[in-house]
């Protein structure tokens, strides 16, 4: 299938240029064309989505194959949230969706509509910290950053579902944020220390 | 990614009219949305059943329904299923990461396919993701693979962990077709082996959708472990998983289930050693015994040879830790 259809893709490329260079073309020689690139490529759909991101709400336009994490970062300029792998498998991307954390890379724009999310900009109050990013900032609970603001969303719920009991459990309940800088002795403390509040 | 329409449907007969050979529905899209961006599902539509399929764990007279929509989470805190089933927390818990069980659906975690890196590496050859192409793992990089009910064509491993516990406790799992019509797949034959077939996973008929997993009322909830061996600590497929349950009366087995992961292309029992653990007393010479008639006849590939000790290991350690001792 796949080749298939990058051939196809590729063949449409190149007789499109060939035939824009040509001025003349019948009007029902176009419209074949016309109809036969809509059959060899998929039809792009954009989607009118209204989404709620730290409680604004923004009505876009976004093409299906949005995900949540581009959404934030190329179209609304929210670009707290990191794109590490693009995959599920490092955690940077991670957001609160209705409360709850999740990759915002796996996730549909699509599929958001409806639910509120919250990402890294929207857990400070004003200028006054959540008291995990402050505690990250007294822990050294970061080298590079890059993967920070998806350990920070991570750990709030961390806390929140209440699996601080020992390190052994913050270490399990944050193993989906991978940390290349191995800043997580300051981040398990950190977390420790927002727990015991 | 392909370009694709999208569309949400609230009730199942919407979403099954809505189905056909080129449209794939969604739930919590954490395997979907990865196969996409790889090229590997082209669907042409999606659909969006979040909001058809049943969300809820009810008590049913048999014992349980768990909804398609359940997540992992809430599937994993539920107090029915820690009280009654709490195998299947733990082998919940066990897989993937809590975002991940935030948004995955236990429809979906049936679902999900292979890990094996050449399914995921459209470079390459795959039987699985198109038939016919050829196997590069067989002599290529198999560390993973199976060692157990693979065929020439195919040697991947189903890797879910949930299913590992599923098909301990003899679940089933109720489909409903383009028709309407539900029908109940024993769990143990939901799943294949890849034989020459192996871009089949499962035996979903097409176009169905996974409407609920049932369970009955069993005697296991007390005596039960979920031992998952891996490359790391946590948010790792497994090597190898033991999902071992014991029917407890003075110390005798009164009946056993064994299951595991990472093994074959279908989440495996241990018939054999679960008969030969009947009637037996519960203790470590019973349980290196019933380890032994379970690898007793595994065939490894080039790079997993390891997996076998590490079974048997696996398979006494989760026996051992059904004593709670
Ligand atoms: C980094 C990473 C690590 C992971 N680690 C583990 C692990 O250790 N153990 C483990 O068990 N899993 C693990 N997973 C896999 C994860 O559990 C699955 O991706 C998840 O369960 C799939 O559920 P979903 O709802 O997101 O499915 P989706 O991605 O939405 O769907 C998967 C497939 O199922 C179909 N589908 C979904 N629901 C239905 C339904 N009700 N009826 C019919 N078809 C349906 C879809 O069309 C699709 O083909 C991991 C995933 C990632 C990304
Ligand atoms: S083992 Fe199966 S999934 Fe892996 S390369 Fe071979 S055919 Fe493909
Ligand atoms: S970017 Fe989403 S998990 Fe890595
Ligand atoms: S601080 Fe650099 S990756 Fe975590």
């Amino acid at each position: 299938m796949k080749q298939e259809y990058n051939f196809s893709r590729r063949f449409f490329l190149k007789t499109s240029s060939a035939l824009g260079a040509l001025a003349f073309i019948p009007k029902g020689v176009k419209a074949f064309y016309e109809e036969v690139k809509n059959f060899i490529v998929p039809k792009k759909e954009q989607l009118p989505l209204t989404v709620s991101i730290n409680k604004k709400s923004y009505a876009i336009k976004a093409d299906t194959r949005t995900t949540l994490l581009d959404l934030l970062r190329e179209d609304l300029n929210l670009t707290g949230a990191k794109k590490g792998c693009d995959h599920g498998q490092c955690g940077a991307c991670t957001v609160h969706i209705d409360g709850e954390r999740a990759l915002s890379c796996l996730t549909l724009a699509a599929m958001v509509p409806g639910k509120e999310v919250t990402t890294i900009e929207g857990l400070a109050n004003g200028d006054k910290l959540h008291p995990m990013q402050e505690a990250f900032i007294e822990c050294d609970g970061f080298q590079c950053g890059y993967c920070t603001p998806g350990q920070i969303m991570s750990a709030v719920a961390c806390v929140k579902e209440g699996h601080t009991k020992s390190v052994a459990e913050i270490k399990e309940f944050m193993s989906g944020n991978l940390c290349r800088c191995g800043a997580y002795n300051g981040i398990v403390e950190s977390i420790q220390k927002v727990a015991a509040k | 990614m392909r370009p694709f329409l999208f569309s949400k449907s609230s009730a199942i007969n919407q979403a099954l009219a809505k189905k056909n050979g080129t449209t794939q529905y969604i739930a919590g899209g954490t395997n979907l949305v990865d196969l996409m961006k790889k090229h590997i599902a082209e669907p042409e539509s999606l659909v969006d059943i979040t909001s058809a399929l049943p969300a809820k764990i009810e008590v049913t007279a048999k014992g349980i329904q768990i909804g398609a929509m359940v997540r992992n989470t809430p599937l994993a805190n539920d107090a029915i299923i820690l009280a009654k089933y709490p195998l299947i927390a733990k082998a919940v818990l066990a897989g993937a990461s809590p975002q991940i069980r935030n948004m995955a659906s236990t429809g979906g975690n049936l679902l999900q396919r292979t890990r094996c890196p050449y399914f995921y590496d459209v470079t390459t050859p795959c039987n699985k993701r198109k038939a016919g192409s050829g196997c590069s793992a067989i002599p290529g990089e198999n560390r993973m693979s199976a060692i157990v009910g693979y065929s020439d064509q195919c040697i991947a491993v189903h890797p879910s962990d949930l299913c590992v516990a599923l098909a301990a406790l003899d679940a089933s799992v109720k489909v409903q077709d383009k028709s309407g019509k539900t029908q109940s797949i024993a769990f143990t034959d939901f799943h294949r082996l890849p034989g020459t077939t192996p871009e089949r996973d499962n035996n979903l008929p097409a176009n169905a959708l996974i409407h609920s997993i049932e369970i009955n009322e069993n005697a296991f909830a007390k005596n039960c472990a979920y031992v998952k061996v891996r490359d790391r600590d946590s948010y790792a497929f497994a090597l190898v998983s033991v999902a071992a349950a014991l029917n407890l009366k003075d110390n005798q087995i009164v009946e056993a289930r064994l299951a595991s992961g990472g093994v074959a292309h279908k989440p495996w029992r241990w018939l054999e050693a679960e008969q030969y653990l009947k009637g037996k007393t519960a203790n470590a010479a019973t349980f290196e015994a019933a380890a032994d008639i379970a690898i007793k006849d595994l065939r490894a590939q080039s790079h997993n040879g390891f997996k076998i000790p590490m079974l048997k290991g696996a398979i006494e350690t989760a026996l051992q830790q059904c004593l709670n001792r």
